[in-house]
């Protein structure tokens, strides 16, 4: 039995960075299946497939996927009931 | 003195492998999974076919041995590029499965044990083009690989021949499966190079 090929969260920077003009390596995800809340890099990313699958950590659902094509890019948070993003203080706030 | 190079022929490379656009061959398995690798102990493991109505058609881990097997030796596929000719295995055909069944329907969703699912028309399932296999090159096959049993659909690219299959429903309407709610084609075929939505 071959151990499981996960990654964490972290390896999502690169790709995401891609799709997202903001910074997601600090951001936040709530689960939609069970409700755990945790750093996106907590999340467990299995990459040995045809697009990147990242499973929550606590009820292993899929959270995000994304799928990269030569010129298209499919991001599913379908998963994901939020994403928490840190931001600049805004100004006046 | 004339210089005798192996395998040069002094033609086109006729004998290099016809693999589908955009391939390259590889000698190895490699290992593709969207999750977990599912635990399933053959005393329990079973595989359901549900009908359009309703209907299920169940088949135990013994039923299913007891069924005609066969042998497949087929080339497979994977979107992620590889391919690998010539593989071998031992299974029972979809047409044995789908023989009793009593159904209309055009559309086929095969569910996995892990969550995992992928659709096809019923029409590729049947005339010896499918197989639910167990064995791969005379070994039981390896769970990293599908087992205890997985689908063999080898004329699609390989994610339609889901790991860990559990069943498959039958249904007037195409449902699509996992990846192909992700953004990759409905249909999947390597020849014409189907690997995404609109390809
Ligand atoms: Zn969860």
């Amino acid at each position: 039995m071959t151990a499981l090929p996960y990654v964490d969260g972290n390896m999502l920077d690169g790709p995401l960075g891609e799709v997202f003009a903001v910074d997601l390596s600090t951001a936040i995800g709530r689960c939609a299946h069970c409700g755990t809340t945790g750093p996106v890099a907590g999340l467990r990313v299995y990459s040995h497939a045809p697009g990147l699958v990242a499973r929550c950590p606590t009820c292993a659902e899929v959270m995000l996927r994304l799928v990269r094509a030569p010129d298209r890019a499919w991001l599913d948070l379908g998963g994901t009931t939020y994403l928490e993003l840190p931001m600049p203080p805004s100004v006046g706030g | 003195m004339a210089i005798i190079t192996p395998g040069f022929s002094g033609r086109p490379r006729s004998g290099a492998p016809d693999l589908p656009p955009g391939q390259y061959l590889t000698p190895d398995f490699p290992v593709l999974s969207a999750g977990p690798t599912p635990k399933v102990s053959r005393d329990t493991w079973e595989f359901v076919i549900t009908s359009e109505t309703g209907t299920e058609y169940r088949w135990s881990w013994d039923e299913m041995m007891g069924l005609p097997q066969e042998t497949p030796t087929v080339d497979i596929h994977c979107v992620t590029r590889w391919s690998k000719l010539g593989t071998n295995w031992q299974g029972v055909s979809l047409d044995t499965l789908l023989d009793g069944v009593d159904t209309a329907a055009d559309y086929a969703l095969a569910h996995s044990y892990g969550g995992y699912t992928t659709n096809l028309p019923l029409d590729d399932l049947r005339d010896g083009q499918a197989w639910l296999v167990h064995t791969y090159d005379g070994a039981e096959l390896p769970a990293e690989h599908g087992g205890p049993a997985r689908l063999l659909v080898p004329h699609l690219y390989f994610w339609k021949s889901a790991k860990w299959v559990r069943g498959i429903h039958l249904g007037i309407e195409d449902t699509p499966g996992f990846w192909e709610t992700a953004g990759y084609h409905d249909y999947g075929d390597p020849w014409r190079e189907q690997r995404y939505q609109g390809d």
